[in-house]
């Protein structure tokens, strides 16, 4: 079994065991396991030199990073300097990233060992990873099953153990949907506490990467590498970052817990509404106060993101263009025909409805009526989530309102699609920290995830109550068999 | 132009800031004339994953350039994207501010006219990228991109339609220039394209106060361009409003060569840039304090220094707007005149404007590389007022001390350029002249005032021109007066 990513740097750095050595066990399994869909690229060559210069620094007698010899998968919406970086797009493939995203570099210089690009809806357009350019990636518990998106890439490839950490992006609930459909820990930090630079942009006030992880620990611990300011971008907050290893183990005793009363409602699975109800009750058996609380704007947040995602999302993807890089198709005879078959042909389903909805919406005549007031939703909506934090530290709601479901069962039903993140577009809407822990199997055998919600910058709080839980109802993980 | 009908003009400014760096990215702003695409980077060319930084400095340009021109900043100013496919244009849309702009109401004087024009406001945008098409290629064969320019940061400063003719429109431009280059907001260099100006016209019968059909004019790259475009864009409409006909409202071109406009090709439907605030940048504040910074570090502005020249020097209008024409002029006079009287500033202001700007613009220098330092400029004009110095001597000495240095007194004393203005000397040179020239002496004697002249030249000649002319003229009049 591969081990946790604390583990790995604990024995790189003491010796016990060399970076090259652990980067070989999990590339071997990566190789394995191709059939998940869950690696676009492999950078063995490019890992392996990595994982080397870890051992040689430490043969040098010099102080390794807090990731040494680490095999971290990034999801191939980040720039990874040298390397074709193609978020999924058909449009994008043969475009060599000329620097590195900033996550990619702090992962970096803490000697962690970039492994690859994992697989996800194409601009992370997506709740499936059956959007992309490169086919769809599957469940590891379940391989008939989606393993969510648009991350699905990295929370499969985490919970095969095809390496022990991953990043991801999350705009509406992109790393904590595939968390829970793939039984892993996954954290989307508050909007501002990890640099976007690098990150192929979808949404830009609404997109934070965030770590997948099978442990806790190792979420705290990769968040702590890739959170703090960054000159590069202007969104990105000075806040200090906290260590936050260093309370994992403090417990919930009197943490105020609020169950938002417009999470539980008709559409929930039931039993998923069964372990998101038995978790919060084992928070309160060991100290925390439950109560219900109230998000009354609730209903408005998923029609208000499918107005403010695409409006932005026409203008971040209106430079694939086919002028300077990417797709040009070679049959344009005009400056017109260059951009609608570059576009027609680069671009998926379901980034050509988006384009078109986002296009719609910002057109004059309908600005007001769709932009302007999805911007005031949003605002109603921070404004519930502010109250609510007034009261209790964090909230407790199920992640997606089932387990994973078959490949092709949403397909053609984009608003069926959509509704899938009805649960985790509110928190990334309001700009908190959100994550998804293991809280449960369905009788199928599917995991299960409980989404903790916190109030911005509050993210210590969040790890904390979900590695007491994790303590206390431990996650079978996936089943020895079925990993590599 | 008929006289039935007003001119209405409102134009809209492009500035190009006078920053080392871009408005989002590092890359230098030196790029005009550079081999295309070297001034680039990932943010300036719009490659997958870039974010904008805003440049400070280019933030405090646009502050003190809205500042300058009496506008009111806003507390909080937000950038907008404005959305269009062109490949001149990297990232399909450009970063600019559009319903919160920086600036607001604002106005200059024009000089002269008694009156001013409001300025509607100022927002801070990048600068496009420039297309290059190889001649007689077709579509997409041959066109060629260069992004030097791309992210160079501008303002653009529209002024209300208050412009009631081409020479209001040219007196606009002027005034704009010299208060933004006064501010060192811009170099303004038209040449460069760091000053570009589109014209919206319209006429309307004369009394009334609505407005007429506009058309907009492009490609004005001139102070020149402007007059002359507008020109013909007022005879032009008139000459269609008289004939019954209706003004389009259209955008046209000005052909500098052929001293016409002409209608650019239209789109299909009007541009619809779905401008929205552009989510990677924070709103720019206008924090008090910073504001207070800059503005304590404004210079002293061409209106107000007209003003002080005249008052503090008693220069004339003409001399003043001359020498406030260029903030280094304006400043290499202040620094000439100072501790001078009214006299001594006139002479001074003469001499820069004669000697000064001609050695300047014979060498291609600007004022602040004067070969001749202000204070010794000051000091001739000084010796002349005193009478030690003739115009004449001036001229010499000034030559000298451009083209060698030192000081004015050394100088002039080196040369032996100073005046004899000692009674007793003058007189036995006048003495000896009126011997000599017998018959022009009776002559003047006689009444014949015009006389005075070869016997002042017979003077001069004999003094090698030293001789103070005052004195000359006085003591040859003494001398026949009966």
């Amino acid at each position: 079994m591969t081990p946790c990513a604390a583990a790995v740097a604990r024995d790189v750095r003491s010796g016990r065991a060399s970076a090259e050595s652990v980067l070989r066990a999990v590339l071997r399994k990566a190789r394995a396991r191709k059939d998940l869909g869950a690696f676009v690229r492999l950078l063995e060559d490019q890992a392996l030199a990595q994982a080397r210069a870890v051992d040689a620094k430490r043969g040098r007698g010099e102080t390794l990073g807090r990731l040494a010899g680490v095999p971290v998968a990034v999801k191939d919406n980040m720039l990874v300097r040298g390397v074709e970086t193609t978020a999924g797009s058909r449009l994008l493939q043969g475009h060599v990233a000329s620097y590195d995203a900033a996550a990619v570099e702090r992962l970096l210089a803490e000697d962690a060992v970039i492994i690859g690009h994992t697989n996800m809806d194409e601009f992370a357009m997506g709740s499936s990873t059956e959007n992309s350019a490169f086919g769809p990636a599957r469940n590891p518990w379940a391989p008939a099953r989606v393993p969510g998106g648009s991350s699905g890439g990295s929370a499969a490839a985490v919970a095969a153990g095809l390496c022990p950490l991953a990043l991801g992006s999350d705009t509406g609930g992109s790393i904590r949907q595939p968390a829970a459909f793939c039984g892993v820990v996954g954290l989307k930090p508050s909007y501002g506490r990890v640099s976007r630079r690098g990150l192929i942009a979808f949404a830009s006030s609404l997109d934070q990467i965030g770590p997948l992880a099978r442990t806790v620990e190792d979420a705290a611990l990769a968040l702590s590498v890739i959170a703090g300011a960054d000159p590069g971008d202007s969104t990105c907050s000075a806040m200090p970052v906290p260590d936050y290893l260093q309370d994992l183990g403090t417990g919930v005793k009197g943490l105020r817990v609020g169950l938002p009363r417009e999470y539980l409602a008709a559409g929930l699975d039931p039993e998923v509404e069964a372990a998101v109800r038995a978790a919060v009750e084992a928070l309160r058996v060991l100290g925390a106060e439950v109560r219900e609380v109230s998000l009354p704007h609730t209903r408005y947040a998923v029609s208000s993101y499918y107005i403010l995602a695409p409006a932005e999302a026409s203008s971040n993807l209106a430079r694939f263009d086919g002028v300077r890089y990417g797709r040009r198709s070679p049959a344009a005879r005009s400056l017109a025909e260059l951009y609608e078959l570059s576009r027609g042909e680069g671009f998926g389903p379901e980034v050509k409805r988006r384009v078109m909805l986002g296009t719609y919406v910002l057109s004059a005549g309908y600005y007001d009526a769709y932009y302007a007031k999805a911007q005031r939703a949003r605002t109603l909506i921070k404004a519930d989530f502010a109250a609510a934090f007034q009261g209790v530290d964090v909230l407790a709601a199920p992640v997606a309102p089932t387990a994973a479901f078959a490949l092709g069962e949403k397909s053609a039903d984009p608003v069926a699609m959509y509704l899938s993140d009805v649960y985790t577009i509110p928190s990334s809407m309001a700009g908190n920290a959100s994550l998804s822990v293991p809280c449960g199997l369905t009788k199928g055998g599917l995991p299960i995830g409980l989404q903790l919600i916190a109030d911005s910058f509050c993210e210590g709080t969040l790890l904390r109550a979900a590695a007491a839980l994790e303590a206390a109802v431990p996650f079978p993980g996936l089943p020895e068999a079925d990993r590599a | 132009m008929s006289a039935a009908f007003e001119t209405v003009v409102g134009l809209e400014v492009h500035v190009q800031l006078a920053t080392r760096s871009k408005l989002f990215c590092p890359c230098p702003t030196d790029g005009f004339g550079a081999p295309p695409n070297t001034r680039v980077c990932p943010v300036c060319t719009g490659q997958p994953g870039v974010l904008p930084v805003l440049n400070r400095a280019a933030a405090e340009l646009a502050f003190e350039a809205a500042l300058a021109l009496n506008c009111r900043l806003a507390p909080a100013s937000v950038f907008a994207r404005k959305n269009y496919f062109y490949p001149d244009l990297p990232k399909a849309y450009q970063i600019s501010q559009y319903e919160k702009p920086l600036a607001r109401d604002g106005w200059i004087d024009l000089p002269g006219a008694g009156r001013h024009v409001r300025i509607q406001r100022i927002h801070l945008e990048e600068d496009a990228g420039k297309l290059l098409h190889a001649v007689g290629s077709r579509e997409l064969e041959g066109s060629w991109v260069d992004f030097n320019r791309g992210g160079v940061p501008l303002i653009e400063i529209v002024s209300e339609a208050d412009i009631r003719s081409p020479e209001e429109a040219y007196a606009y431009l002027k005034g704009l220039r010299e208060v933004v280059q006064y501010a060192g907001a811009s170099r303004c260099d038209m040449e460069k394209g760091e000053l570009r100006c589109d014209a919206n016209v319209s006429l309307r019968p004369a009394g009334t106060s609505g407005f007429g059909i506009r058309a907009e004019i492009k490609n004005l790259n001139s102070l020149r361009a402007v007059k002359d475009a507008l020109e013909y864009e007022c005879r032009r409409q008139a000459e269609v409003l008289a004939s019954g006909g209706r003004v389009a409202q259209e955008t046209r071109l000005w052909d500098a060569q052929r001293g016409v406009t002409e209608p650019m090709r239209s789109k299909e439907g009007a541009e619809d840039y779905r401008y929205f605030p552009d989510p990677d940048l924070p709103p720019l504040v206008a924090d008090a304090k910073w504001v207070a910074e800059l503005k304590a570090r404004l210079p002293e502005l061409p209106a107000a220094k007209r003003e002080r020249f005249a008052s503090q020097y008693g220069l004339g209008a003409g001399d003043s707007e001359l020498l406030t024409s260029d903030r280094s002029l304006a400043e290499y006079f202040d620094a000439a005149a100072r501790g001078l009287g009214p006299a001594a500033a006139k002479l001074a202001a003469n001499l820069i404007a004669t000697e000064v700007l001609a050695r300047l613009k014979a060498e291609g220098l600007a004022p602040e590389a004067a070969r001749l330092p202000a204070a010794e400029l000051g000091a001739l004009a000084a010796l002349v007022e005193g009478g030690t110095l003739s115009s004449k001597g001036a001229k010499a000495a000034f030559a000298a001390l451009w083209e060698k240095g030192g000081s004015a007194a050394e100088t002039v004393a080196r040369l032996g350029l100073a005046q004899v203005s000692d009674e007793a000397q003058v007189a036995a040179w006048v003495a000896a002249a009126l011997a000599a020239n017998a018959k022009a002496a009776a002559d003047l004697k006689a009444g014949n005032d015009r006389a005075i002249g070869s016997l002042v030249g017979a003077v001069m000649k004999l003094s090698r021109g030293k001789a103070d002319p005052v004195v000359v003229n006085r003591l040859i009049k003494e001398s026949i007066k009966p």
